[in-house]
């Protein structure tokens, strides 16, 4: 009784919706509502389809510079928790603000600042003699310019997860590696990196998920108009513009199951993977 | 910590020093962000930038205010995140007691169709969830922007672990004393869940605020979308007016951060909790 609010919702809006995309991926929809059943239609025109490849591409750079976040995050982390450190606290809430501001609002202002005309970015750069390119429209550079808000915008929570895991870390450790002469920077890599392990696949994995489902910052910071959209769409980005902008529903449940495949693929993995290479203190 | 002579011994200074150029990095954005939404047009484009406006120009704030029914969607972002926290947190309240405290047939398998809905990413759900709003005729309205977000298996799945955590002593003791099951939830069990609910529920509140991809979809109507989606339609009309854009990307994400700053130790607690537990 107590599961039943749960259990109907879910039913309801979470479970049986996927088997309707999973169907849904097999039709074709009219202009005017309604599908037929199509077979595998949607698929063989979703491998032919150059915006996926350039989704996957996407996805594939805006995951691997985002990834950059994880070694600054744990640095950070690493540093917090040196003996006596103060001011952990500000420190921790500065660093981690970017994670719970409106992810549109967070677009706008990076939008700015990427501005090629009056952007910081750019007058900084022009403060070290370097030219400052149009960021956003140039299709050499958008896609850096998401990433680096990316990495910004991730560094926070993966810096809460290595704060826990650290201070699960016994002291022992510590203090045996300084019997043994090792200052701090290798105490970090040879006491903290390596029982940290469970945390930086974790956080690896989370990274790579939300990567996999990057919309906001292009929907908003680059746009359909934009010369550099091929260069920046994501998968979800595509399917919302194939599903809602363009109604072309059973086609958008064909991308939604290439990123469901996708995500379980991941989480599979990281399973798999977790028990090769992660050390359990 | 007690020993003063210690702490003052250890400092740190290169520590400071790259975590303030870090923090430099991490919020000069939102300084440059409330700089400019006090700049006048002409400042905001001149060359060398402006670093702090002449006067604070306030009418960026009432220019947000008369471009976009703001202030109605600021009551509707509102509205969202407290039926979609409520909901969830009180859903996923019942169900995670249930899965962690009660003895039934299918148990098991229920609770993995539970945790495999948590893996499966929402864009899959966001089709056939518009279609039902569109059949409710639902669309545009307050009740679409939050119906199909009060329920959540991951929320279920976080206060599980945190009912299991629970001494069972106090339950049992309860038992003996007859109260059921519904007792033991109320009185007991739901108290001493607070800061997991409340973990959860900040949790809810900042995923509920800053929702994009749903409100797009289901209400295209200005005086029906949250804030979040007003910001995007604010970007088609003042393309490079950016002190008015810096106005109102402000005044959207300020309520949040200030939740944020008032359940910041929850948070971190929730997140380090439904992370470590992967």
């Amino acid at each position: 009784m107590l599961l039943l609010p749960a259990a109907a919702g879910l039913v309801v809006f979470e479970i049986w919706p996927t088997f309707q995309t999973i169907y849904y991926s097999f039709t074709s929809w009219g202009a005017f509502g309604g599908h037929t059943w199509s077979g595998l239609e949607n698929y063989r025109t979703l491998i032919a389809d150059s915006d996926v490849v350039h989704a996957v591409i996407n996805t594939a750079i805006i995951t691997a510079i985002t990834l950059l976040a994880v070694p600054i995050s744990a640095v950070v982390a690493a540093l917090l928790s040196l003996p006596g450190m103060r001011g952990v606290t500000i420190y921790r809430t500065l660093y981690f603000l970017p994670v719970v501001t409106l992810p549109a609002a967070v677009a706008l202002t990076w939008k700015w600042l990427f501005n090629g005309d009056y952007g910081l970015v750019n007058w900084l750069l022009s403060k070290v003699g370097i030219d400052g390119p149009h960021w956003l429209s140039d299709p050499a550079t958008a896609i850096f310019a998401i990433s680096i808000v990316g990495v910004w915008g991730s560094i926070g929570y993966n810096m809460v997860i290595f704060l826990s895991g650290i201070r699960g870390i016994p002291v022992d450790y510590y203090e045996a590696a300084e019997l043994d002469g090792a200052g701090r920077v290798k105490q970090f890599f040879h006491v903290t990196v390596p029982l940290l392990t469970p945390s930086i696949f974790f956080v690896t994995v989370i990274t790579v998920i939300n990567a996999l489902q990057a919309f906001d910052l292009v929907y908003l910071m680059v746009g359909q108009q934009s010369p550099a959209i091929q260069r920046t769409e994501t998968l979800v980005y595509l399917f919302y513009q194939r599903g809602f902008a363009e109604h072309d529903g059973g086609y958008a449940a064909a991308i939604g199951v290439l990123l469901l495949l996708a995500t379980l693929i991941l989480t599979a993995a990281q399973f798999r993977l977790q028990r090769r290479w992660v050390h359990y203190g | 910590m007690a020993d003063p002579i210690r702490r003052r011994r250890v400092r740190h200074p290169v520590a400071h020093l790259v975590l303030c150029i870090g923090a430099v990095f991490m919020v000069g954005p939102f300084l440059w962000q409330l700089s400019t939404s006090l700049q006048t047009f002409g400042e905001s484009v001149s060359v060398p930038p402006t670093f702090l406006p002449h006067s604070p120009q306030w009418s960026n704030v009432t220019t947000v205010f008369s471009a976009l029914p703001f202030g109605h969607q600021l009551l509707n972002t509102t509205a969202m995140t407290i039926a979609r926290t409520v909901g969830q947190v009180l859903f996923s309240s019942l169900a995670g007691f249930a899965f962690a405290r009660m003895q039934f047939r299918g148990r098991g398998v229920l609770f993995g169709v539970f945790l495999s809905v948590t893996m499966v990413p929402y864009q899959v759900f966001l089709l056939p969830q518009y279609q039902i709003m569109q059949k409710l005729g639902l669309l545009n309205t307050l009740v679409a922007l939050f119906l199909p977000g009060m329920f959540s298996a991951f929320g279920t799945f976080l206060m599980r672990q945190f009912f299991l955590q629970l001494p069972q002593e106090i339950e049992e003791a309860a038992r003996i004393d007859g109260a059921n099951i519904l007792q033991i939830y109320w009185r007991i069990m739901l108290p001493m869940s607070a800061p997991g609910m409340i973990a959860l529920g900040v949790l809810v509140i900042i995923w509920s605020w800053n929702d994009l991809l749903w409100p797009l979809v289901v209400n295209s109507d200005p005086r029906q979308m949250p804030v979040s989606a007003g910001l995007a339609s604010l970007q088609g009309q003042y393309t490079t007016n950016f002190p008015v854009l810096m106005a109102g990307s402000l005044l959207a994400s300020l309520p949040v951060i200030i939740v944020f700053i008032v359940f910041q130790r929850h948070l971190m607690s929730g997140i380090a909790f439904s992370g470590v537990k992967g």
